[in-house]
């Protein structure tokens, strides 16, 4: 989180097909006749049944009926289960909507996820086998394609984030703090992959994700995450916030059980208000404004973020889990870059130089962090980072960042 | 547009300013592309704009038989840096590297931006090539001097990581440990090193902060310096500069029209080892903390002792002007020597060494204070001799130096200064034949 909401109308970040993979997806945005040899999938409460688990490249049809009890949604993710290819939202309980995606070479998953929150069900391996097929559509589609697939991820991360935070402010608001702080640097990673969206709207941010400097500074009421934070990892009495140099009680004592359920509410209203938002038509027009170039802007604005905050450990001050933030942050970036990616390479062979410069970045610094953990099984804490640690990934991040700079301006030549 | 000349007052442009040349280095496309071209032109148009001798409308060659910035005439301001390799980087990562900090140097030094579209004329979606702070300003004398550390032939760990190892000058290693020593490792040592010096610190600056953007990914900022008032001299026009500790520094130091002192003190010689070296020098770098305060507490007598020199007139103790040479057999009054045998001045000389001598280019540098609220101040010695050993014989001769009772070695490092380039190649270049 910055202290200015900066990166305007839109952030940024998103989603789907990396250099690998060169996929070229495709969102439905209206019922399609299915054709006769159409892959079916049977979304359920439970269960997301797909004909096949396997393919064969080229333009494929997923014709999605939903028997479950909500309105419902497909995905087809990338070899990483983070990526989407392809999918295909607003199934109403009873309707078929049609998925079409030109599908290369690879392994996948397939999911439902009914409801239209949290991680879906169903999840199951899906196969693509024989020759790389080439990209259809003229630049304005594919364009579009990868915009609607941006916003596809975006809206995947925030239905993720929204029972993630239902779930850590239960433990929040019962007094569960080690389950809660368990759980606090894994709801973020949702909300730190699209950061730049949520930046973009105004207050909603600042609500959510302002550190109390920040807040003390702007005249704000403090709230969101960094106020349960520093609940959940209560400063010893001679500490001193971010600042270094206010006391970390001064103006501050641990919240009561009605505080708690205050700030836990404020944080599940705000969290459902960005749900609505990137469900929203405005959402999409933003988007659609700004174009590829947004995406690309957006994977550089999230390598700013572990830059400025990040690294220095200033983000996570009482937790000390900014190397989560950190992560991602860059998977956020890497997901938006490999959307824009074809378009640079497109652009010859200075494009796909870069293209292979920003890879290489991205590798770097993905088996650097590596070394200190994973989203997954969690990272060791900012204290722990030595100084040459935080140096190795300065120059990384440096490595990446500069050719990564250059992406926006290739992608519009 | 105008640029102010030293009096201060507008005066119309006699050259093209870094504006103006937009597009004149026609053909010069991304960093390392068409080295030869871009920076050929730039010389070419710079030629116009150099007019004085010194001061901020001086424009120095790139290109030529030595590097910039060794004999040229001392600039006032320095801004020095040490950078190591990356570890993801191969020898075509180097190669680059030189060539892509070549082309950057050969423009910067004749009041270019680091590319043809520069600081404002590229694309409105990318950054700038160049950074832009020196947009406006004049060459301001700039040079920009590259040198190769021991570790870039040889890491700590005895890898040849860019197949260069057995090319590794003999002598050149890291410097022994000398008497009094108190090194900090992050401020010592490096693969390779930058030396930009300019009338203009901010020209200076801006240098080291292109090339380092320009490194990213390549090469990472080790450790650098800002310096200030130099402390030495190489042409005989220029007064003798003063250090903190108020003295004239560098009275006998070897002038740029002494070639044969050059060639017998600085330039690695034909015949000498190894052969690609020939026609560069060995520069030491050594961060000397001065204990400010301290010293500013000692009598007048007592620091002219230390020193071996008057304080005002930088004369010999044995009498005479600032140039003349000093008696180390004259006696005071009371039979004494007039230069004490601890003295600076007599531990330094030529006539106690062997007649080593060797090329200084030193700025007092200023960098804020410590947390004991003393000046963090002192000299920023800069060394250029034709073999490590001179530094090494001169420094060991220093050991009882009444002076050292003030100062404290902090940093160090020493690098082989490759010769100069040659248009259309990039420095080093000799390295990768």
């Amino acid at each position: 989180m910055t202290r200015t909401p900066s990166w305007k109308a839109l952030g940024a970040l998103a989603a789907v097909g990396m250099a690998a993979l060169a996929l070229t997806g495709c969102v439905a945005k209206a019922d399609v006749a299915a054709t006769a040899d159409a892959l079916t999938v049977t979304s359920t409460d439970s269960a997301c049944d797909v004909s096949t688990a396997t393919a064969t490249s080229g333009t494929l049809t997923f014709d999605v009926a939903n028997d479950s009890s909500q309105v419902s949604e497909f995905y087809l993710l990338a070899e990483d289960g983070l990526r989407i290819v392809g999918e295909v939202e607003n199934i109403a309980p009873g309707a078929s909507r049609t998925l079409t995606v030109v599908a290369q070479p690879g392994e996948y998953f397939t999911l439902c996820k009914p409801g239209m929150v949290g991680e879906g069900v169903g999840r199951a391996g899906f196969s693509v086998s024989g020759e790389a097929v080439a990209a259809t559509g003229d630049d304005a589609e594919q364009k579009q394609q990868a915009v609607d697939l941006y916003a596809a991820f975006v809206k995947d991360q925030v239905e993720q984030l929204v029972p993630a935070v239902d779930t850590f402010v239960a433990a929040y608001e019962s007094g569960d703090d080690a389950a809660a702080r368990d759980q606090f640097p894994q709801v973020r990673a949702f909300y730190e992959r699209i950061e730049p969206v949520a930046e973009s709207l105004g207050d909603l941010d600042p609500r959510i994700d302002y550190r109390e400097v920040d807040a003390v500074a702007e005249g704000l009421d403090w709230t969101g995450f960094h106020r349960i934070e520093k609940d959940l990892w209560v400063p010893a009495e001679d500490a001193l916030n971010a600042d270094g140099e206010t006391p970390a009680w001064q103006d501050w004592a641990p919240s009561t059980d009605a505080e708690r359920a205050a700030f836990g509410d404020q944080l599940i209203a705000d969290v459902a208000e960005l749900n609505d938002y990137v469900h929203s038509d405005d959402f999409q027009a933003a988007l659609d404004a700004q174009g590829v170039a947004g995406i690309s802007n957006g994977a550089i604005a999230l390598l700013d973020e572990v830059a400025t905050g990040k690294i220095t450990g200033e983000e996570d001050w009482w937790s000390g889990t900014d190397l989560w933030d950190f992560a991602a942050n860059v998977e956020g970036s890497k997901m938006a870059f490999s959307l824009a990616r074809d378009f640079a390479v497109a652009k010859g062979d200075e494009g796909a130089a870069l293209a292979e410069q920003i890879d290489q970045g991205y590798s770097d610094l993905d088996a650097a962090l590596a070394a200190h953990g994973s989203l997954a099984d969690g990272f060791i804490t900012y204290a722990d980072l030595s100084d040459d640690d935080k140096r190795a990934l300065t120059d990384l991040l440096n490595a990446l960042a500069e050719p990564l700079s250059q992406l926006t301006a290739t992608v519009l030549q | 547009m105008t640029v102010e000349d030293e009096s201060g007052a507008a005066v119309e442009p006699t050259g093209l300013s870094r504006r103006g040349l937009f597009g004149l280095a026609a053909g010069v496309g991304a960093a390392g592309l068409a080295l030869g071209a871009g920076a050929g032109s730039a010389a070419g148009v710079a030629v116009g704009r150099s007019r004085a001798e010194g001061g901020a409308a001086s424009v120095y060659e790139f290109f030529g038989e030595h590097q910039a910035g060794i004999t040229t005439p001392v600039q006032d301001h320095l801004h020095f840096a040490s950078f190591d390799m990356m570890a993801r980087t191969d020898r075509a990562d180097l190669v680059s590297l030189l060539q892509d900090w070549s082309y950057a140097a050969a423009r910067m030094t004749q009041g270019l931006d680091v590319s043809a579209t520069g600081a404002v004329g590229g694309s409105l979606e990318a950054p700038p090539d160049d950074t832009g702070e020196a947009q406006g300003l004049p060459a301001a004398g700039l040079t920009i001097t590259f040198g190769f550390g021991p570790t870039l032939f040889e890491s700590v760990d005895g890898e040849d990581r860019y197949g260069i190892a057995t090319l590794r000058p003999r002598g050149l290693a890291k410097l022994p440990a000398f008497l009094g020593d108190d090194l900090v490792p992050d401020l010592s040592n490096g693969d390779l090193c930058i030396q930009a010096c300019a009338d203009d610190p901010q020209v200076a600056v801006h240098a080291i902060r292109n090339l380092s953007r320009i490194a990213f990914g390549r090469a990472r900022l080790r450790w650098s310096q800002l310096g200030f008032g130099k402390t030495s001299r190489t042409t005989a026009a220029q007064a003798t500069p003063r250090n903190l500790f108020g003295f004239k520094d560098g009275t006998a130091n070897i002038l740029a029209d002494d070639s044969a002192a050059l060639a017998e003190h600085v330039w690695v010689a034909d015949g000498d080892e190894p052969a690609w070296l020939a026609g560069g020098s060995y520069l030491v770098a050594r961060k000397i903390a001065m204990l400010i305060e301290t010293w500013d507490r000692v009598r007048l007598s007592e620091q002219q002792r230390i020193v071996g020199r008057d304080k005002g007139e930088g004369a010999p103790l044995s009498g005479g002007v600032e140039a003349s040479e000093p008696d180390f057999a004259a006696t005071d009054a009371t039979g004494a020597p007039a230069i004490d045998a601890a003295s600076h001045v007599r531990l330094a000389h030529p006539d106690r060494n062997g007649g080593i001598r060797i090329l200084r280019r030193g700025y007092n540098f200023v960098d804020g204070n410590t947390e004991l609220g003393r000046l963090d101040a002192g000299l920023f010695f800069l060394s250029y001799q034709r073999s490590p050993e001179q530094f090494t014989t001169l420094q060991r001769s220093l050991s009882t130096d009444l002076m050292n009772e003030y100062l404290r070695h902090v940093g160090s490092g020493i690098w082989a200064i490759p010769r100069g380039a040659t248009p259309g190649s990039f420095v080093g270049a000799e390295l990768f034949a």
